[in-house]
């Protein structure tokens, strides 16, 4: 925290002023919490989802089991590809934050490219399985796999629509207070899909390769 | 508006307390990067190797994964013990707490009602 800030918490004195009476919170804290706050929930959905794979997990009715459909050489360049945009989404808002616009576009450009391929591959590997005749109707193992995975995808979609959005914002409003905010919010939702997405690779795939 | 602009307006603005304490440094999601990668080459090497021995394979992968987070949420998010980050990581505590609850709970509630269904061939005689 900058010097400026803490001096707001002393009171003539030099007294530390209790949190009830300093007055109405940044409107940054509080844009920062409310979203944190919606990412939560956001969680609890997909905890909800993973006990559904976690208890439907060995009700394959007779179809394949994981081990048998699970392409992990793929998994893991996917994994790639989303903590690579992760780290690159860090370092455009850090130029976000700089007011540096060069910069902010490079990085934009490159968490979108990421993401857009992490996608590809996660169609890619959907549509082959529904060809392969392991589609999300075969057995509840499969119905689990395809909501969990594909809830996960839509999240990923969603944020590549922010993520245009928020491109098409920088260009006509500039870096200002209320855009770099929201940049803010943006990158705070795109590590969270991150950090789903390694329940969903721990648990989903790798554990499929688990023989106890 | 151009660039300068924009710098000039920010500069004005009360509200502008972007976090300055230097968390928010491409040092700082390097070195998250760099844990994340070696944690994730752990899962996948544990995984796909049988360097590991088998029963304790989930325990490590779960270990591994909660670690991973751990990272994420600390050198990508940003959460921390701050006064100010005190509200966040309070949200985020029972968050997990839900998790669990949810999750866990799924888990055995559901082991059990397996455990005290009856096998295909009981029920059919039952239906006689």
């Amino acid at each position: 925290m900058s010097g400026a800030a803490r001096a707001i918490l002393l009171d003539s004195h030099g007294n530390p002023i209790p949190l009830s009476e300093r007055g109405p919170a940044s409107t940054w804290s509080m844009i920062s919490f409310g979203f944190w706050l919606f990412l939560l929930s956001d969680i609890v959905i997909f905890a909800s989802l993973f006990a559904t794979y976690a208890v439907l997990s060995n009700s394959t009715a007779g179809g394949p089991t994981g081990h048998d459909i699970f392409d992990l050489k793929n998994v893991f360049i996917e994994t790639c590809c989303l903590l690579a945009s992760s780290f690159t989404c860090g370092l455009m808002l850090i130029a976000a934050e700089r007011r540096q616009l060069r910069n902010f576009y490079l990085w934009a450009v490159v968490t979108w490219v990421l993401g857009a391929a992490f996608i590809g591959l996660e169609v890619t590997e959907f549509s082959d399985l529904v060809a392969r005749g392991a589609g999300p109707t075969h057995s509840a193992f499969l119905s689990a796999f395809f909501t969990l995975v594909g809830t996960h995808g839509c999240h990923v979609s969603a944020g590549l629509l922010w993520l245009l959005v928020m491109a098409a914002q920088v260009a006509t409003l500039g870096l200002r207070t209320t855009v770099v905010r929201r940049l803010f919010c943006f990158s705070l939702f795109w590590h969270a899909l991150d950090l789903v997405w390694i329940g969903v690779f721990t648990i989903v795939y790798l554990g499929s390769n688990v023989h106890v | 508006m151009s660039d300068e602009e924009s710098v000039q307006g920010s500069h004005s603005d009360p509200n502008l307390d972007v976090e300055d304490d230097g968390s928010t440094t491409p040092a700082s999601y390097l070195l998250g990067l760099g844990v994340a990668i070696i944690l994730t080459l752990a899962s996948f090497g544990a995984a796909l190797t049988h360097l590991v021995w088998g029963p304790g394979l989930p325990i490590l992968l779960a270990v591994l994964a909660i670690a991973q987070m751990g990272v994420h949420l600390v050198f990508f998010m940003h959460v921390n013990a701050t006064e100010e980050g005190e509200n966040t990581v309070l949200a985020l505590g029972f968050g997990i707490f839900i998790v669990f609850l949810v999750v866990f709970g799924s888990i055995v509630i559901m082991n059990n009602l397996s455990g005290f269904m009856p096998s295909m061939d009981q029920l059919m005689k039952m239906q006689r």
